[in-house]
Protein backbone atom coordinates (compact mmCIF):
# COMPACT_ATOMS: atom_id res chain seq x y z
CA UNK A 1 0.00 0.00 0.00
CA UNK A 2 1.36 3.45 -0.88
CA UNK A 3 1.82 5.97 1.88
CA UNK A 4 0.18 9.35 2.20
CA UNK A 5 1.52 12.34 4.12
CA UNK A 6 0.10 13.93 7.24
CA UNK A 7 0.86 17.63 6.90
CA UNK A 8 -1.02 18.95 9.90
CA UNK A 9 -2.70 17.89 13.13
CA UNK A 10 -4.99 19.86 15.41
CA UNK A 11 -7.22 19.30 18.41
CA UNK A 12 -9.73 21.08 20.58
CA UNK A 13 -8.93 20.18 24.20
CA UNK A 14 -11.06 17.39 25.69
CA UNK A 15 -13.43 18.31 28.48
CA UNK A 16 -17.08 18.61 29.35
CA UNK A 17 -17.59 21.94 27.71
CA UNK A 18 -21.22 21.49 26.71
CA UNK A 19 -20.93 23.60 23.57
CA UNK A 20 -21.90 22.84 19.96
CA UNK A 21 -19.67 20.05 18.65
CA UNK A 22 -19.11 22.05 15.45
CA UNK A 23 -17.05 24.55 17.43
CA UNK A 24 -14.63 21.84 18.52
CA UNK A 25 -14.28 20.50 14.99
CA UNK A 26 -13.69 23.93 13.51
CA UNK A 27 -11.05 24.77 16.12
CA UNK A 28 -9.28 21.46 15.47
CA UNK A 29 -9.51 21.94 11.68
CA UNK A 30 -8.13 25.47 11.81
CA UNK A 31 -5.23 24.30 13.96
CA UNK A 32 -4.51 21.41 11.60
CA UNK A 33 -4.59 23.73 8.57
CA UNK A 34 -2.33 26.22 10.28
CA UNK A 35 0.04 23.42 11.34
CA UNK A 36 0.12 22.21 7.71
CA UNK A 37 0.47 25.73 6.30
CA UNK A 38 -2.38 24.86 3.97
CA UNK A 39 -5.25 27.24 3.24
CA UNK A 40 -8.84 26.08 3.74
CA UNK A 41 -9.52 27.09 0.14
CA UNK A 42 -6.86 24.58 -0.99
CA UNK A 43 -8.64 21.60 0.64
CA UNK A 44 -10.20 19.46 -2.09
CA UNK A 45 -11.98 16.89 0.07
CA UNK A 46 -13.44 16.88 3.59
CA UNK A 47 -13.90 13.53 5.30
CA UNK A 48 -16.05 13.92 8.39
CA UNK A 49 -16.39 11.39 11.24
CA UNK A 50 -20.00 11.49 12.37
CA UNK A 51 -21.57 11.96 15.76
CA UNK A 52 -24.87 10.27 16.62
CA UNK A 53 -25.37 12.39 19.74
CA UNK A 54 -25.60 15.87 18.22
CA UNK A 55 -28.68 15.70 16.00
CA UNK A 56 -28.79 15.73 12.23
CA UNK A 57 -25.70 17.94 11.79
CA UNK A 58 -23.74 15.12 13.40
CA UNK A 59 -24.94 12.62 10.77
CA UNK A 60 -23.63 14.81 7.95
CA UNK A 61 -20.44 15.94 9.62
CA UNK A 62 -18.52 16.48 6.38
CA UNK A 63 -21.05 19.04 5.30
CA UNK A 64 -21.47 20.49 8.79
CA UNK A 65 -17.77 21.20 9.21
CA UNK A 66 -17.36 22.42 5.61
CA UNK A 67 -20.27 24.80 6.12
CA UNK A 68 -18.78 26.12 9.36
CA UNK A 69 -15.41 26.66 7.67
CA UNK A 70 -17.10 28.18 4.58
CA UNK A 71 -18.49 26.23 1.63
CA UNK A 72 -15.92 26.19 -1.16
CA UNK A 73 -17.49 23.53 -3.38
CA UNK A 74 -15.00 20.86 -2.36
CA UNK A 75 -16.02 17.20 -2.20
CA UNK A 76 -17.45 15.84 1.04
CA UNK A 77 -17.96 12.54 2.82
CA UNK A 78 -19.51 11.71 6.19
CA UNK A 79 -19.03 8.36 7.85
CA UNK A 80 -19.97 6.58 11.05
CA UNK A 81 -18.32 3.48 12.52
CA UNK A 82 -18.78 4.14 16.27
CA UNK A 83 -15.38 4.53 17.93
CA UNK A 84 -13.71 3.59 14.64
CA UNK A 85 -15.30 6.55 12.79
CA UNK A 86 -12.13 8.61 12.72
CA UNK A 87 -10.04 5.83 11.20
CA UNK A 88 -12.78 5.17 8.68
CA UNK A 89 -12.83 8.85 7.72
CA UNK A 90 -9.03 8.77 7.34
CA UNK A 91 -9.20 5.62 5.23
CA UNK A 92 -11.69 7.29 2.87
CA UNK A 93 -9.41 10.30 2.50
CA UNK A 94 -6.47 8.00 1.80
CA UNK A 95 -8.44 6.13 -0.85
CA UNK A 96 -9.44 9.38 -2.55
CA UNK A 97 -5.83 10.57 -2.54
CA UNK A 98 -4.33 7.29 -3.77
CA UNK A 99 -7.01 7.04 -6.46
CA UNK A 100 -6.03 10.49 -7.68
CA UNK A 101 -9.44 11.96 -6.94
CA UNK A 102 -7.87 14.63 -4.77
CA UNK A 103 -4.41 15.74 -3.65
CA UNK A 104 -5.11 17.17 -0.21
CA UNK A 105 -7.89 16.47 2.26
CA UNK A 106 -9.14 17.44 5.72
CA UNK A 107 -10.21 14.68 8.13
CA UNK A 108 -12.22 15.93 11.10
CA UNK A 109 -14.41 14.62 13.90
CA UNK A 110 -15.95 16.16 17.02
CA UNK A 111 -18.59 15.41 19.62
CA UNK A 112 -20.52 16.83 22.53
CA UNK A 113 -21.45 14.00 24.92
CA UNK A 114 -24.16 13.67 27.55
CA UNK A 115 -23.24 12.83 31.14
CA UNK A 116 -23.04 9.23 32.33
CA UNK A 117 -23.34 5.87 30.61
CA UNK A 118 -23.75 5.81 26.84
CA UNK A 119 -27.32 4.63 26.21
CA UNK A 120 -28.95 3.12 23.13
CA UNK A 121 -31.23 5.08 20.84
CA UNK A 122 -34.79 5.60 22.05
CA UNK A 123 -37.53 3.18 20.98
CA UNK A 124 -38.21 -0.51 21.52
CA UNK A 125 -36.25 -2.78 19.16
CA UNK A 126 -36.30 -6.46 20.02
CA UNK A 127 -33.81 -7.37 17.29
CA UNK A 128 -31.24 -4.70 18.14
CA UNK A 129 -28.52 -6.27 20.32
CA UNK A 130 -27.73 -2.83 21.72
CA UNK A 131 -31.30 -2.47 22.98
CA UNK A 132 -31.53 -6.05 24.25
CA UNK A 133 -28.35 -5.95 26.33
CA UNK A 134 -29.55 -2.93 28.27
CA UNK A 135 -33.13 -4.08 28.66
CA UNK A 136 -32.61 -7.75 29.51
CA UNK A 137 -29.24 -7.78 31.26
CA UNK A 138 -28.49 -4.20 32.29
CA UNK A 139 -25.17 -4.62 30.52
CA UNK A 140 -23.73 -1.13 30.07
CA UNK A 141 -20.33 -0.72 28.39
CA UNK A 142 -18.36 -1.14 31.67
CA UNK A 143 -20.05 -4.53 32.13
CA UNK A 144 -18.13 -5.86 29.13
CA UNK A 145 -14.85 -4.20 30.17
CA UNK A 146 -15.19 -5.79 33.60
CA UNK A 147 -15.93 -9.25 32.17
CA UNK A 148 -12.66 -9.03 30.22
CA UNK A 149 -10.81 -7.82 33.32
CA UNK A 150 -12.13 -10.66 35.48
CA UNK A 151 -11.25 -13.11 32.75
CA UNK A 152 -7.65 -11.85 32.82
CA UNK A 153 -7.53 -12.38 36.56
CA UNK A 154 -8.79 -15.96 36.18
CA UNK A 155 -6.62 -16.94 33.21
CA UNK A 156 -3.40 -15.03 33.81
CA UNK A 157 -3.34 -14.10 37.47
CA UNK A 158 -3.60 -10.36 36.81
CA UNK A 159 -4.67 -8.42 39.88
CA UNK A 160 -6.78 -5.32 40.53
CA UNK A 161 -3.49 -3.67 41.51
CA UNK A 162 -2.16 -4.32 37.99
CA UNK A 163 -5.24 -2.66 36.52
CA UNK A 164 -4.85 0.33 38.81
CA UNK A 165 -1.18 0.58 37.78
CA UNK A 166 -2.29 1.15 34.17
CA UNK A 167 -4.34 4.14 35.25
CA UNK A 168 -1.50 5.47 37.39
CA UNK A 169 0.89 5.19 34.43
CA UNK A 170 -1.45 6.90 31.99
CA UNK A 171 -2.27 9.68 34.43
CA UNK A 172 1.47 10.40 34.69
CA UNK A 173 1.60 10.71 30.90
CA UNK A 174 -1.54 12.84 30.72
CA UNK A 175 -0.07 15.44 33.06
CA UNK A 176 2.07 16.56 30.12
CA UNK A 177 -0.72 16.77 27.56
CA UNK A 178 -2.37 20.18 27.13
CA UNK A 179 -5.29 18.59 25.25
CA UNK A 180 -6.11 16.04 27.98
CA UNK A 181 -9.20 16.46 30.14
CA UNK A 182 -7.69 14.94 33.29
CA UNK A 183 -4.19 16.15 34.14
CA UNK A 184 -4.08 15.03 37.76
CA UNK A 185 -1.52 12.39 38.62
CA UNK A 186 -3.30 9.57 40.44
CA UNK A 187 -1.74 7.03 42.75
CA UNK A 188 -2.90 3.52 43.62
CA UNK A 189 -4.75 4.73 46.73
CA UNK A 190 -6.80 7.23 44.71
CA UNK A 191 -7.98 4.38 42.52
CA UNK A 192 -8.60 1.93 45.35
CA UNK A 193 -10.68 4.60 47.08
CA UNK A 194 -12.84 5.40 44.05
CA UNK A 195 -16.25 3.69 43.91
CA UNK A 196 -16.60 0.22 42.43
CA UNK A 197 -18.59 0.44 39.18
CA UNK A 198 -18.30 -3.05 37.69
CA UNK A 199 -16.24 -5.40 39.83
CA UNK A 200 -13.19 -5.43 39.55
CA UNK A 201 -13.18 -2.02 37.86
CA UNK A 202 -13.50 1.22 39.80
CA UNK A 203 -14.69 4.61 38.66
CA UNK A 204 -11.20 5.99 37.97
CA UNK A 205 -10.43 2.97 35.77
CA UNK A 206 -13.34 3.43 33.40
CA UNK A 207 -13.19 5.82 30.48
CA UNK A 208 -15.38 8.91 30.86
CA UNK A 209 -17.45 10.43 28.06
CA UNK A 210 -15.98 13.71 26.88
CA UNK A 211 -16.36 16.60 24.48
CA UNK A 212 -13.55 17.14 22.01
CA UNK A 213 -12.49 17.58 18.42
CA UNK A 214 -9.54 16.45 16.29
CA UNK A 215 -8.43 17.02 12.70
CA UNK A 216 -5.72 16.06 10.23
CA UNK A 217 -4.60 17.55 6.93
CA UNK A 218 -3.41 14.74 4.64
CA UNK A 219 -2.07 14.69 1.10
CA UNK A 220 -0.27 12.65 -1.50
CA UNK A 221 3.50 12.46 -1.01
CA UNK A 222 3.92 14.37 -4.29
CA UNK A 223 1.69 17.20 -3.18
CA UNK A 224 3.50 17.30 0.16
CA UNK A 225 6.86 17.51 -1.60
CA UNK A 226 5.54 20.33 -3.79
CA UNK A 227 4.93 22.24 -0.55
CA UNK A 228 8.43 21.55 0.69
CA UNK A 229 7.44 18.68 3.01
CA UNK A 230 10.04 16.14 1.92
CA UNK A 231 10.10 14.17 5.19
CA UNK A 232 6.52 14.25 6.44
CA UNK A 233 4.92 11.83 8.88
CA UNK A 234 3.41 9.14 6.68
CA UNK A 235 0.32 7.01 7.03
CA UNK A 236 1.75 3.58 6.20
CA UNK A 237 -1.13 1.34 7.15
CA UNK A 238 -4.81 1.64 8.02
CA UNK A 239 -6.92 -1.27 9.19
CA UNK A 240 -10.70 -1.05 9.10
CA UNK A 241 -11.36 -4.81 9.16
CA UNK A 242 -14.39 -6.40 10.72
CA UNK A 243 -14.28 -9.61 12.75
CA UNK A 244 -13.46 -12.98 11.24
CA UNK A 245 -15.88 -15.72 12.30
CA UNK A 246 -15.75 -17.22 14.89
CA UNK A 247 -14.80 -14.58 17.43
CA UNK A 248 -14.97 -16.38 20.76
CA UNK A 249 -14.84 -13.16 22.79
CA UNK A 250 -18.21 -11.70 23.63
CA UNK A 251 -18.14 -8.23 22.06
CA UNK A 252 -20.13 -5.10 22.68
CA UNK A 253 -23.14 -4.98 22.31
CA UNK A 254 -23.95 -8.68 21.81
CA UNK A 255 -25.65 -11.09 24.21
CA UNK A 256 -23.49 -14.01 23.08
CA UNK A 257 -20.14 -14.72 21.45
CA UNK A 258 -19.84 -16.47 18.13
CA UNK A 259 -20.03 -20.26 18.31
CA UNK A 260 -16.84 -22.12 17.48
CA UNK A 261 -18.70 -25.45 17.34
CA UNK A 262 -18.32 -25.82 13.59
CA UNK A 263 -15.34 -23.62 12.79
CA UNK A 264 -13.07 -24.92 15.53
CA UNK A 265 -11.52 -22.99 18.38
CA UNK A 266 -10.53 -19.44 17.62
CA UNK A 267 -6.99 -18.85 16.52
CA UNK A 268 -7.26 -15.09 16.26
CA UNK A 269 -9.77 -12.84 17.95
CA UNK A 270 -11.22 -9.73 16.31
CA UNK A 271 -8.75 -7.47 18.05
CA UNK A 272 -5.78 -9.56 16.88
CA UNK A 273 -7.07 -9.23 13.34
CA UNK A 274 -7.29 -5.46 13.53
CA UNK A 275 -3.59 -5.09 14.29
CA UNK A 276 -2.53 -7.84 11.87
CA UNK A 277 -4.00 -5.98 8.92
CA UNK A 278 -2.34 -2.69 9.85
CA UNK A 279 1.05 -4.41 10.23
CA UNK A 280 0.61 -6.11 6.88
CA UNK A 281 -0.23 -2.90 5.05
CA UNK A 282 2.63 -1.01 6.64
CA UNK A 283 5.12 -3.88 6.22
CA UNK A 284 6.22 -3.53 9.81
CA UNK A 285 6.12 -5.95 12.74
CA UNK A 286 5.43 -5.44 16.45
CA UNK A 287 9.16 -5.34 17.10
CA UNK A 288 9.46 -2.25 14.91
CA UNK A 289 7.10 -0.17 17.05
CA UNK A 290 8.52 2.64 19.14
CA UNK A 291 5.23 3.35 20.92
CA UNK A 292 1.49 2.71 20.66
CA UNK A 293 -1.75 4.52 21.37
CA UNK A 294 -4.34 1.92 22.38
CA UNK A 295 -7.97 2.24 23.38
CA UNK A 296 -7.95 1.96 27.16
CA UNK A 297 -11.71 1.98 27.61
CA UNK A 298 -10.78 0.57 30.99
CA UNK A 299 -7.45 0.21 32.74
CA UNK A 300 -7.50 -3.57 32.28
CA UNK A 301 -8.44 -3.27 28.63
CA UNK A 302 -5.08 -1.65 27.90
CA UNK A 303 -3.44 -4.94 28.90
CA UNK A 304 -5.57 -6.85 26.39
CA UNK A 305 -4.24 -4.57 23.67
CA UNK A 306 -0.58 -5.32 24.51
CA UNK A 307 -1.33 -8.88 23.48
CA UNK A 308 -3.53 -8.03 20.49
CA UNK A 309 -0.85 -5.81 18.97
CA UNK A 310 1.86 -8.38 19.60
CA UNK A 311 3.95 -6.68 22.29
CA UNK A 312 3.88 -10.00 24.17
CA UNK A 313 2.22 -13.40 24.17
CA UNK A 314 -1.28 -13.82 25.56
CA UNK A 315 -1.13 -13.47 29.31
CA UNK A 316 2.16 -11.58 29.28
CA UNK A 317 0.83 -8.03 29.46
CA UNK A 318 0.94 -7.53 33.21
CA UNK A 319 4.61 -8.54 33.26
CA UNK A 320 5.39 -5.82 30.69
CA UNK A 321 3.49 -3.30 32.77
CA UNK A 322 5.15 -4.32 36.03
CA UNK A 323 8.59 -4.06 34.40
CA UNK A 324 7.84 -0.48 33.39
CA UNK A 325 8.26 -1.35 29.71
CA UNK A 326 5.08 0.48 28.67
CA UNK A 327 5.67 3.67 30.67
CA UNK A 328 7.39 6.70 29.19
CA UNK A 329 11.08 5.95 29.27
CA UNK A 330 10.38 2.23 28.99
CA UNK A 331 11.09 -0.10 26.10
CA UNK A 332 7.76 0.43 24.32
CA UNK A 333 5.67 3.26 25.82
CA UNK A 334 1.92 2.76 25.50
CA UNK A 335 -0.44 5.71 25.57
CA UNK A 336 2.16 8.45 25.94
CA UNK A 337 -0.75 10.87 25.33
CA UNK A 338 -2.37 9.69 28.55
CA UNK A 339 -4.86 7.61 26.59
CA UNK A 340 -8.57 7.51 27.25
CA UNK A 341 -7.81 7.48 30.95
CA UNK A 342 -6.64 11.09 30.61
CA UNK A 343 -9.01 12.11 27.82
CA UNK A 344 -12.32 10.31 28.20
CA UNK A 345 -13.97 9.39 24.96
CA UNK A 346 -15.27 11.78 22.31
CA UNK A 347 -16.29 9.03 19.92
CA UNK A 348 -15.84 10.39 16.38
CA UNK A 349 -12.80 12.44 17.36
CA UNK A 350 -10.97 9.78 19.33
CA UNK A 351 -9.33 7.73 16.57
CA UNK A 352 -8.24 11.00 14.93
CA UNK A 353 -6.83 12.23 18.24
CA UNK A 354 -4.82 9.02 18.50
CA UNK A 355 -3.28 9.79 15.10
CA UNK A 356 -2.58 13.39 16.18
CA UNK A 357 -0.45 11.93 18.98
CA UNK A 358 1.36 9.71 16.46
CA UNK A 359 2.14 12.81 14.41
CA UNK A 360 3.49 14.85 17.30
CA UNK A 361 5.55 11.95 18.61
CA UNK A 362 7.06 11.17 15.19
CA UNK A 363 7.93 14.83 14.67
CA UNK A 364 9.56 15.00 18.09
CA UNK A 365 7.09 17.70 19.18
CA UNK A 366 5.51 15.93 22.15
CA UNK A 367 7.38 17.87 24.85
CA UNK A 368 7.68 16.14 28.21
CA UNK A 369 5.78 13.11 26.95
CA UNK A 370 8.12 12.60 23.99
CA UNK A 371 9.18 9.04 23.16
CA UNK A 372 12.83 9.54 22.24
CA UNK A 373 13.71 8.77 18.65
CA UNK A 374 10.22 7.57 17.70
CA UNK A 375 10.01 6.49 14.05
CA UNK A 376 7.09 4.03 14.02
CA UNK A 377 3.85 4.37 15.98
CA UNK A 378 0.59 2.45 16.00
CA UNK A 379 -2.88 3.48 17.10
CA UNK A 380 -5.67 0.97 17.60
CA UNK A 381 -9.28 0.79 18.68
CA UNK A 382 -12.57 -0.71 17.59
CA UNK A 383 -16.11 0.47 17.04
CA UNK A 384 -19.04 -1.30 18.66
CA UNK A 385 -20.67 -4.03 16.52
CA UNK A 386 -17.33 -4.79 14.86
CA UNK A 387 -15.51 -1.91 13.16
CA UNK A 388 -11.76 -2.30 13.40
CA UNK A 389 -9.54 0.76 13.55
CA UNK A 390 -5.78 0.87 13.48
CA UNK A 391 -3.32 3.31 11.93
CA UNK A 392 0.43 2.91 11.61
CA UNK A 393 2.45 6.05 11.02
CA UNK A 394 6.12 6.17 10.15
CA UNK A 395 8.76 8.71 9.52
CA UNK B 1 -44.87 -13.00 30.47
CA UNK B 2 -41.49 -12.89 28.74
CA UNK B 3 -39.88 -9.44 28.75
CA UNK B 4 -39.03 -10.13 25.10
CA UNK B 5 -40.70 -12.98 23.19
CA UNK B 6 -38.80 -15.64 21.32
CA UNK B 7 -35.48 -15.69 23.17
CA UNK B 8 -36.23 -18.30 25.84
CA UNK B 9 -38.86 -20.81 26.89
CA UNK B 10 -40.97 -20.33 30.00
CA UNK B 11 -40.84 -24.02 30.91
CA UNK B 12 -40.98 -23.91 34.71
CA UNK B 13 -38.79 -26.97 35.25
CA UNK B 14 -36.40 -26.85 32.32
CA UNK B 15 -36.22 -23.31 30.91
CA UNK B 16 -33.94 -22.96 27.89
CA UNK B 17 -32.59 -20.26 25.62
CA UNK B 18 -33.89 -20.39 22.05
CA UNK B 19 -31.09 -20.19 19.54
CA UNK B 20 -30.42 -21.03 15.95
CA UNK B 21 -28.35 -23.83 14.42
CA UNK B 22 -27.17 -23.98 10.83
CA UNK B 23 -28.49 -27.32 9.56
CA UNK B 24 -25.47 -28.39 7.47
CA UNK B 25 -22.68 -26.39 9.01
CA UNK B 26 -23.61 -26.90 12.67
CA UNK B 27 -22.86 -23.39 13.96
CA UNK B 28 -25.05 -22.03 16.76
CA UNK B 29 -26.38 -18.52 17.21
CA UNK B 30 -28.02 -16.60 20.00
CA UNK B 31 -30.38 -14.98 19.41
CA UNK B 32 -31.40 -16.87 16.31
CA UNK B 33 -31.93 -13.57 14.50
CA UNK B 34 -28.15 -13.10 14.43
CA UNK B 35 -27.64 -16.22 12.30
CA UNK B 36 -25.56 -15.30 9.30
CA UNK B 37 -22.37 -14.16 11.01
CA UNK B 38 -20.75 -17.47 10.00
CA UNK B 39 -19.92 -17.00 6.30
CA UNK B 40 -19.97 -20.78 5.83
CA UNK B 41 -23.71 -20.72 6.63
CA UNK B 42 -24.63 -18.81 3.49
CA UNK B 43 -27.71 -20.50 2.10
CA UNK B 44 -27.89 -22.95 5.01
CA UNK B 45 -31.21 -23.53 6.75
CA UNK B 46 -31.22 -22.13 10.28
CA UNK B 47 -33.22 -24.35 12.64
CA UNK B 48 -34.59 -23.14 15.92
CA UNK B 49 -32.94 -25.09 18.74
CA UNK B 50 -32.98 -25.04 22.53
CA UNK B 51 -29.51 -24.35 23.94
CA UNK B 52 -27.92 -26.26 26.82
CA UNK B 53 -29.27 -25.27 30.19
CA UNK B 54 -25.95 -25.49 32.02
CA UNK B 55 -22.47 -24.19 31.35
CA UNK B 56 -19.24 -23.00 32.96
CA UNK B 57 -18.78 -19.46 34.22
CA UNK B 58 -16.57 -17.65 31.67
CA UNK B 59 -16.47 -14.40 33.61
CA UNK B 60 -18.67 -12.25 35.85
CA UNK B 61 -19.03 -8.71 37.13
CA UNK B 62 -21.42 -6.43 38.97
CA UNK B 63 -23.60 -3.50 38.05
CA UNK B 64 -23.17 -1.12 40.96
CA UNK B 65 -24.92 1.83 39.31
CA UNK B 66 -28.28 1.97 37.58
CA UNK B 67 -27.87 1.59 33.82
CA UNK B 68 -29.92 3.84 31.55
CA UNK B 69 -33.20 2.92 29.86
CA UNK B 70 -34.28 0.61 28.37
CA UNK B 71 -33.15 -1.08 31.59
CA UNK B 72 -36.14 -0.99 33.95
CA UNK B 73 -35.28 -0.72 37.61
CA UNK B 74 -37.27 -3.41 39.41
CA UNK B 75 -38.90 -2.15 42.60
CA UNK B 76 -38.64 1.32 44.09
CA UNK B 77 -34.91 1.60 44.43
CA UNK B 78 -32.00 0.42 42.32
CA UNK B 79 -30.24 -2.62 43.73
CA UNK B 80 -26.81 -3.64 42.41
CA UNK B 81 -26.83 -6.88 40.46
CA UNK B 82 -24.39 -9.48 39.20
CA UNK B 83 -23.83 -10.30 35.51
CA UNK B 84 -22.45 -13.63 34.32
CA UNK B 85 -21.02 -14.78 31.00
CA UNK B 86 -21.47 -18.53 30.75
CA UNK B 87 -19.79 -20.86 28.24
CA UNK B 88 -22.06 -23.60 26.88
CA UNK B 89 -19.92 -26.59 25.98
CA UNK B 90 -22.04 -28.26 23.31
CA UNK B 91 -22.76 -25.03 21.45
CA UNK B 92 -19.26 -23.57 22.03
CA UNK B 93 -20.47 -20.10 22.77
CA UNK B 94 -20.67 -17.68 25.69
CA UNK B 95 -23.99 -16.14 26.77
CA UNK B 96 -24.62 -13.16 29.06
CA UNK B 97 -27.29 -12.92 31.69
CA UNK B 98 -27.93 -11.51 35.12
CA UNK B 99 -27.30 -13.75 38.09
CA UNK B 100 -30.30 -14.45 40.32
CA UNK B 101 -30.59 -11.99 43.18
CA UNK B 102 -29.24 -13.17 46.50
CA UNK B 103 -26.03 -14.47 44.95
CA UNK B 104 -23.04 -12.18 45.49
CA UNK B 105 -20.04 -11.92 43.18
CA UNK B 106 -17.93 -13.19 46.08
CA UNK B 107 -19.64 -16.57 45.77
CA UNK B 108 -18.67 -16.97 42.11
CA UNK B 109 -15.51 -18.20 40.43
CA UNK B 110 -14.55 -18.60 36.80
CA UNK B 111 -15.14 -22.20 35.75
CA UNK B 112 -17.98 -23.00 38.17
CA UNK B 113 -21.10 -24.64 36.81
CA UNK B 114 -24.09 -22.40 36.24
CA UNK B 115 -27.66 -23.23 35.37
CA UNK B 116 -30.31 -21.24 33.53
CA UNK B 117 -33.43 -20.24 35.43
CA UNK B 118 -36.37 -17.96 34.74
CA UNK B 119 -36.73 -14.98 37.04
CA UNK B 120 -38.55 -11.65 37.23
CA UNK B 121 -36.79 -8.82 35.42
CA UNK B 122 -39.32 -6.17 36.55
CA UNK B 123 -43.04 -5.90 37.22
CA UNK B 124 -45.88 -3.49 36.66
CA UNK B 125 -49.48 -3.54 37.88
CA UNK B 126 -50.49 -6.14 35.31
CA UNK B 127 -47.54 -8.45 34.79
CA UNK B 128 -44.27 -9.87 35.94
CA UNK B 129 -41.84 -9.51 33.03
CA UNK B 130 -39.62 -12.57 32.96
CA UNK B 131 -36.09 -13.12 31.72
CA UNK B 132 -33.44 -15.83 31.86
CA UNK B 133 -30.85 -15.56 34.61
CA UNK B 134 -27.93 -17.68 35.72
CA UNK B 135 -27.70 -19.40 39.07
CA UNK B 136 -24.88 -21.44 40.56
CA UNK B 137 -25.74 -25.07 39.82
CA UNK B 138 -27.30 -26.57 42.91
CA UNK B 139 -28.91 -23.26 43.83
CA UNK B 140 -31.38 -23.15 40.99
CA UNK B 141 -34.24 -23.12 43.47
CA UNK B 142 -33.34 -19.45 44.00
CA UNK B 143 -34.90 -18.68 40.66
CA UNK B 144 -38.63 -18.35 40.37
CA UNK B 145 -40.07 -20.69 37.79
Amino acid sequence: MDDIAILGAGMHPWGKWGRNFTEYGVKAARDALSDAEVGWDEIQFVSGANSVRCGYPGYVSGSTFANALGFTGCQLASSYAACASGATALSIARAQILAGVCDVALVVGAETTPKGFFAPNAGERHEDPDWLRFHLVGAANPTYFALYARRRMALYGDTPEDFAAVKVKNSRHGVFNPNARYTKEYDADDIANSPMVADPLRLLEICATSDGGAALVVSSLEWAASRGATDPVRVSGISTVGPTYPNSVIELPYLASDSWAAAGDETMTFKDNIAARAYEEASVSPGDLDFAEVYDLSSAYELDWYEHIGLCERGGAAALLRAGDTALGGRIPVNPSGGLGAFGEAVPAQAIAQVCELVWQLRGEAGHRQVEGARVGLSINHGMFGHGSSVICTR
Amino acid sequence: MAAVEGLFTLDADEPRLIGGRARSRGSYFFPKALAGSDPACLGDEIDEVLLSRTGRLWSFTTGEYAPPAPYVIPGDEFEPYVVAAVELAAESLVVLGQVVSGVSAKELWVGMEMVLVIDVLYSDDDHDYLVWKWAPAGQSENGEG
